[in-house]
């Protein structure tokens, strides 16, 4: 490590004061953190020593916890493609199909996404701000497999320009970026992010009779049809097996989805990550999860379609609810802060999801819409718990 | 009508050097120092000494132009020789050689049943000039107290549990008598109660135990729990409009001596605390004593730094620096100006955490675990993220993440509704202690204090 130092420090002066590269500074000091922490020491007043944690370290908390969602999603690219047609093949096909199709998203996303906020931290010259490290991963873990790169990247750029540098930068943003970009795909390209796009099948053809349709969209094609969604389920994909769509595979997440967000354990081994390193709120994902179950079974009481009478525990696993309770709706820039706040703004996500869901059939997917919606409420629900414990302290005051 | 009150929310700093309970056979400092930016909000500074000039321990050398009745007084007689200043002349210390006899200053001093006797004004008046007023506090802001203030009540903080702080009923052994006199004399300033707060998993010592005149309460749970202004908050929170007086266990023990013996006397054991001293003990010495004597020669490795008071809420200083007014113990850490390959992602349990993100195992360690912690800020500055962790290591019922954007927006009404008035900067050091985004949070709630108070 001597090394690396001693070549930052030859090349230091061109980046300093007066040196040729100044404007390049934060660039130099964001490559230089990533190898060494800095060697800034306390002020001479207030703290003499400071906590072990600082933003990278928990930002990179945030990553490991997504790496079981990463990797599982990859070999389930790959998983998903020999299935669609018809071959057999070991796991380590699988994962290099998945790899070859996930990595360039992956590279894109952080590319586009670290080259706009280096270009924004020599404008403002301000140093490299280490949100985007986990909006990077986010974003190709909430996209379908076979989306065209050109499409990552330019979801990456808006979601970074105008869901977060144009309000200040890491801290200041009002939606969750990730979702942003999501967002931006499903409205720019509507007709390009829905169908048949979720099994990547390169240039094969399916095996007769296979769908890749998702859950959600199957279950709202059974309520159109008026069938059963757990028998629509059922009915599906039998030619490659069946009971493709049961509760457990969609639990483990073998079926087709967005890259990272189609298996429930693996989002929530990641929650538990999240939870013991104490970096995502539990109160949050518990009270989506609690949120979406309460109206799942109130739906079931006054049940007028078929998708209303789905058992609750369904709704779980379908869809990206426990990837976005467990890495989106925990953000803690986009949020709710406060203690109260956390668990009204969790169970509103869940509600909202399950509505959305059910109700709207032009959004198969709820759980976007309502953490993006919540995103937009976080300050309003915060402002009212404040307003309480200034009402507290109102109260009890004489002048 | 005590109260006991157990909190939870905190975090206990487990330093390791914890000054043991002897005090060291050393000579006295040569010289001491009184420093006016000890004294927040202590605007226009005069002096009433000159260089050269002789003092003994009492005489007035300072006041404050805008509270001119306050006197700060010499606490050793000797010479003045020098008064050191800084930018725009700003007086920054006044330097006592400090005589080998020491000489006081004659105040009237008193039976114990005469204490009964003086009125609030006589007695305030002896205080002022006596120079022990100082030491009264007054909430809000954590100021010298305003003489003509009269206190809704006064709160005494019996322990202290900073880290490595020292142990109050072993610097006061033997003051009983001062420290119930200088009680009786505070009570004659307050309609209220005078709040006598104590640990409640701790022993009572005879010395705070027995004391009579005030309502003895007890208080259980980690650090800022030996905090005042986290004791206040929950015995009788300040409101708008409001005016409570702190004093710690030392300057009650000074008023008393201050009317018994009629000498102002600035004795106090000074603890030398931290993971660099040789041999961590107390010094029986004088406010504002020059450290010098204690650490020469008494410290490991070259690179360290001494701070006055305590690693939370204290000041760097020079070796040969001065301990600051209100503190009583100097801490010596290692310096940390060094880089660490992969530091912030390479798991460690040395490294002491609030936190348990990926790698910070200190969690594990149990809470015996001593530490030995540095300058290094263990990271670069960054934006405000609001994860909610200030609630929950200060047990207080305030949105700091709210008070602070507040502060910073000078939204003045905001200040004021969430809470300005009931913190100070010790209150809220653990706050900028595990700071994710290593912001100077004490700094920032005096500027906010100074604007309330201005406005």
């Amino acid at each position: 490590m001597k090394f690396v130092q001693k070549q930052f420090d030859k090349i230091k002066p061109l980046f300093e004061k007066g040196g040729k590269f100044e404007k390049f500074h934060p660039i130099y000091e964001g490559n230089r953190t990533l190898f060494f922490a800095p060697k800034i020491v306390t002020g001479s007043k207030g703290v003499q020593v400071r906590d072990g944690i600082d933003l990278k370290r928990m930002m990179m908390t945030v990553i490991i916890a997504m790496v079981p969602c990463l990797l599982f999603g990859m070999w389930n690219v790959g998983h998903q493609y020999f299935l669609a047609t018809g071959v057999e093949a070991s796991l380590l096909d699988k994962v290099g199909i998945g790899a070859m199709k996930v990595v360039p998203i992956i590279a894109v996303s952080y590319i586009v996404g670290l080259t706009i906020e280096f270009a924004i931290c020599v404008i403002r010259q301000h140093d490299v701000n280490e949100g985007f490290l986990v909006t990077g991963m986010l974003i190709p873990l909430v996209l379908p497999p076979t989306l065209p790169l050109w499409q990552v990247g330019l979801a990456t750029a808006f979601a970074v320009i105008i869901g977060k540098e144009v309000f200040g930068g890491t801290g200041m943003n009002i939606l969750n970026v990730a979702l942003t970009a999501r967002a931006f795909l499903y409205f720019a390209y509507p007709s390009q992010i829905s169908g048949e796009i979720w099994t990547y099948l390169g240039d094969k053809v399916p095996v007769d009779g296979y769908s890749g349709a998702t859950s959600l969209a199957l279950a709202v094609e059974a309520s159109n049809e008026g069938v059963q969604v757990v028998d629509k389920l059922a009915q599906t994909n039998t030619v490659i097996g069946g009971d493709f769509f049961s509760l457990s595979n969609m639990f483990f997440g073998f079926i087709p989805g967005s890259i990272g967000e189609t298996s429930t354990l693996a989002a929530l081994i990641g929650g538990a990550i999240l939870i013991a390193t104490g970096v995502g709120s539990w109160k949050i994902i518990v009270s989506v999860f609690g949120g979406a179950f309460l109206t799942g079974m109130l739906m079931n009481a006054t049940a007028v379609n078929t998708y209303m009478e789905l058992p609750p525990e369904y709704h779980m696993v379908i869809g990206g609810l426990a990837f976005g309770a467990v890495f989106m709706a925990t953000d803690p820039v986009s949020a709710a802060p406060t203690e109260r706040g956390t668990w009204i703004y969790g169970f509103m996500i869940g509600v909202l999801t399950i509505v959305i869901r059910v109700f709207n059939p032009a959004y198969p997917e709820g759980i976007m819409l309502a953490i993006l919606f919540m995103n937009v409420f976080a300050p309003l629900i915060d402002y009212y718990v404040v307003q309480g414990n200034k009402k507290r302290r109102l109260a009890r005051a004489t002048v | 009508m005590s109260k006991i009150v157990k909190l939870k929310k905190g975090f206990d700093i487990n330093l390791a050097g914890k000054a043991e309970k002897r005090i060291a056979d050393s000579p006295q400092p040569e010289t001491f120092a009184i420093k006016p930016p000890n004294f927040i909000g202590m605007a226009r500074p005069k002096l009433l000494v000159a260089e050269g000039d002789n003092v003994k321990a009492g005489t007035p050398v300072l006041y404050n132009k805008m509270q001119e009745h306050v006197m700060y007084c010499a606490p050793v007689s000797g010479e003045v020789v020098e008064i050191k200043r800084g930018a725009k002349r700003k007086i920054l210390e006044i330097k006592i050689l400090a005589d080998k006899e020491m000489e006081y200053e004659a105040f009237p001093a008193h039976n114990v049943s005469d204490l009964a006797n003086l009125n609030r004004d006589q007695a305030q008046e002896i205080m002022l000039k006596g120079g022990v007023w100082p030491n009264i506090l007054q909430r809000p802001y954590g100021i010298v107290a305003n003489e003509n203030d009269t206190p809704k009540a006064i709160f005494v903080s019996t322990f202290d549990t900073h880290p490595l702080a020292m142990d109050n009923a072993y610097a006061l052994k033997g003051d009983d008598s001062n420290f119930q006199a200088g009680i009786d004399i505070l009570k004659k300033f307050t309609n209220g109660k005078i709040h006598l707060n104590h640990d409640l998993n701790g022993e009572v010592s005879s010395v705070f135990g027995n004391v009579q005149n005030v309502q003895h309460n007890k208080f259980s749970g980690p650090h800022p729990v030996g905090n005042v202004g986290v004791q206040i908050h929950h015995l009788d929170p300040i409101n708008k409009g409001e005016v409570a007086w702190t004093i710690s266990p030392f300057g009650v023990a000074q008023i008393g001596k201050l009317f018994l013996t009629g000498k102002h006397d600035a004795s106090k054991l000074v603890a030398l605390a931290g993971s660099e001293v040789e041999n961590p003990q107390h010094y029986k010495t004088y406010t504002g004593a020059c450290i010098n004597k204690m650490v020469d020669g008494n410290v490991k490795g070259d690179n360290v730094r001494y701070v006055s008071g305590n690693v939370l809420t204290g000041e760097k200083v020079e070796s040969d620096g001065y301990l600051n007014y209100y503190d009583n113990m100097v801490t010596v850490i290692p310096e940390g100006d060094y880089e660490e390959a992969f530091g912030w992602i390479l798991p460690t349990s040395k490294r002491l955490s609030f936190h348990r993100a990926f790698g910070l195992m200190s969690f594990m360690n149990g809470a015996n675990k001593e530490y030995v912690l540095d300058t290094n800020q263990r990271g670069e500055k960054r934006a405000f993220v609001m994860t909610g962790a200030f609630e929950k290591v200060v047990p207080m019922d305030i949105y700091f993440d709210y008070l602070f954007k507040a502060i910073l927006s000078e939204d003045f009404d905001n200040m004021e509704a969430l809470g300005i008035y009931e913190v100070v900067e010790e209150d809220i050091a653990l706050c900028e202690f595990i700071d994710v985004s290593k912001h100077d949070l004490q700094d920032i709630l005096r500027e906010g204090l100074n604007l309330i108070q201005t406005s």
